[in-house]
């Protein structure tokens, strides 16, 4: 996909110009689509990946720890940095935004699945044992779906500063509404083309919390009128 | 030559490290960048955050900016900024930085306070202590092992952040990466690589230090306590 960046700028440049978003609909909505798709591509695949490896690191105590200390090392990581290290090997375009992101969200999902799953009180795991539940049994009946609430927190976490992390992906060319950004900024500091981009990247990090929290909602029903 | 061989070469050239622009020049760029910020953001955050502790109000608040500023992207603060009244060069990119230096710092002010003692607060309470004294003489004293691992989190983050500050040629290491993608992925492999050798390795190191600096300033029977408040302000600050 290929972005046009080009804009009409309105006399005196202000930060918000309902023309300018008039103006480069095509272009805002191809960014937005842009981002919000590798956002979502990148937390399904870190969700895909994490929750095994969470999985594996509760059962096997001495798993959690190098698992653990090496998402730990990974997130003293710049962004930046990750990318240095990826784009030579996968190019320049979306696969190395999409890894650099879904590793990030990776460590988060991680870490609050483990913690979720942690929380499961004891009694519950030995009441699950003596019912003659097995190990994969007690998982996905009693375990996980205990878990759910500090699984969705990791989840949302991950989304938002997915969100936020994109933009970065401009240095390989795909950074969605960080491509706006950038142009904005490029072209002569066209303030409303920066404006546009940043409201639009907050808005789809609180429209994505809003829709995870909905089907967090969905997922946990016995969780209903209790606050969380 | 493989991009990492490639890297190795850039890094051997002592040309690389002492020309104008080079290594020696962006790390100092870089750490003098983090350094102001890291100190402008405990400025802000931690009385504000020992207040709001101390009060017992603001828990909402907290966790608002913290959520906040997790949505808001780094390039767009570090694009809007030299555009206000800042204008362009190190106060514009300090600022930016600071923002994201400020919810661990914030978070940590906030929690090492609350966790205070309450009996604590009390017994000081019925020594004739006012609220301001109870504060600096009771409360801040047993917070400061949180303010340590607030300050750790929040500088790890800034210096990993201001890789970032290359985007609006503000300096730092980062620079080095950037120049590296502006030439051909082919030809700018090894310095792209390189660059973010230094990068990481700086933050790593950075991480490592202030770990030892951290443990030393916490005493003993207060360590396990804080190592789970820090790892639950971590959480809810991810990003850079």
């Amino acid at each position: 996909m290929f972005l046009h960046l080009s804009y009409r700028a309105a006399p005196g440049n202000p930060w918000f110009s309902w023309q300018y978003v008039r103006d480069n609909s095509d272009t805002i909505l191809a960014a937005l689509r842009e981002h919000t798709w590798l956002t979502a591509r990148a937390v399904v695949i870190a969700a895909l990946v994490a929750l095994p490896l969470a999985v594996a690191a509760y059962w096997f105590r001495s798993l959690a720890a190098s698992i653990l200390a090496l998402t730990g090392v990974l997130y003293t990581i710049p962004s930046l940095a990750l990318f240095a290290f990826l784009a030579p090997y996968l190019g320049i375009g979306a696969a190395t935004v999409l890894t650099v992101v879904a590793l990030y969200a990776l460590l988060v999902i991680v870490r609050n699945t483990l913690a979720g799953l942690n929380q499961v009180p004891p009694e519950v795991r030995e009441a699950a044992e003596g019912m003659g539940y097995g190990r994969w049994g007690r998982l996905f009946r009693i375990e996980l779906p205990l878990a759910l609430p500090g699984i969705l927190t990791g989840v949302r976490l991950a989304t938002v500063s997915t969100v936020a992390l994109v933009t970065v992906g401009v240095v390989v060319g795909r950074g969605g509404l960080g491509q706006l950004i950038f142009a904005g900024f490029q072209n002569n500091f066209y303030k409303a083309q920066i404006m546009t981009g940043t409201v639009l990247c907050v808005l789809l990090a609180l429209v994505l919390d809003l829709i995870l929290a909905g089907v967090g909602r969905l997922l946990t029903p016995w969780l209903r009128g209790r606050i969380s | 030559m493989n991009p990492v061989q490639a890297a190795v070469t850039w890094l051997n050239d002592p040309l690389n490290w002492t020309n104008p622009g080079g290594v020696l020049d962006r790390l100092g760029e870089h750490l003098s960048m983090s350094a102001l910020a890291v100190l402008l953001g405990c400025l802000v955050a931690w009385p504000v955050g020992l207040w709001l502790g101390h009060s017992g109000r603001g828990g909402g608040l907290v966790l608002l900016v913290s959520n906040v500023t997790l949505a808001i992207p780094t390039l767009a603060l570090l694009t809007i900024l030299p555009l206000t009244f800042l204008g362009f060069g190190r106060a514009s990119v300090v600022v930016a930085l600071a923002v994201f230096a400020v919810p661990p710092l914030l978070a940590n002010a906030y929690t090492g306070v609350r966790q205070a003692d309450a009996e604590a607060r009390d017994a000081a309470r019925g020594m004739g202590l006012s609220g301001g004294q109870v504060l600096r003489r009771v409360e801040l004293p047993l917070a400061v092992p949180y303010l340590a691992a607030g300050f750790r989190t929040a500088s790890v983050q800034v210096v990993a952040t201001a890789a970032l500050a290359s985007f609006v040629n503000g300096g730092g290491l980062g620079q080095i990466i950037r120049a590296g993608f502006g030439l051909d992925i082919a030809a700018g492999g090894g310095q792209i690589i390189a660059g973010g050798l230094l990068v990481a390795g700086l933050a790593m190191l950075v991480e490592a230090v202030l770990a030892v600096v951290e443990r030393m300033v916490t005493p003993r029977p207060l360590r396990r306590v804080r190592r789970r408040a820090n790892r639950r302000a971590e959480a809810a600050t991810a990003g850079g």
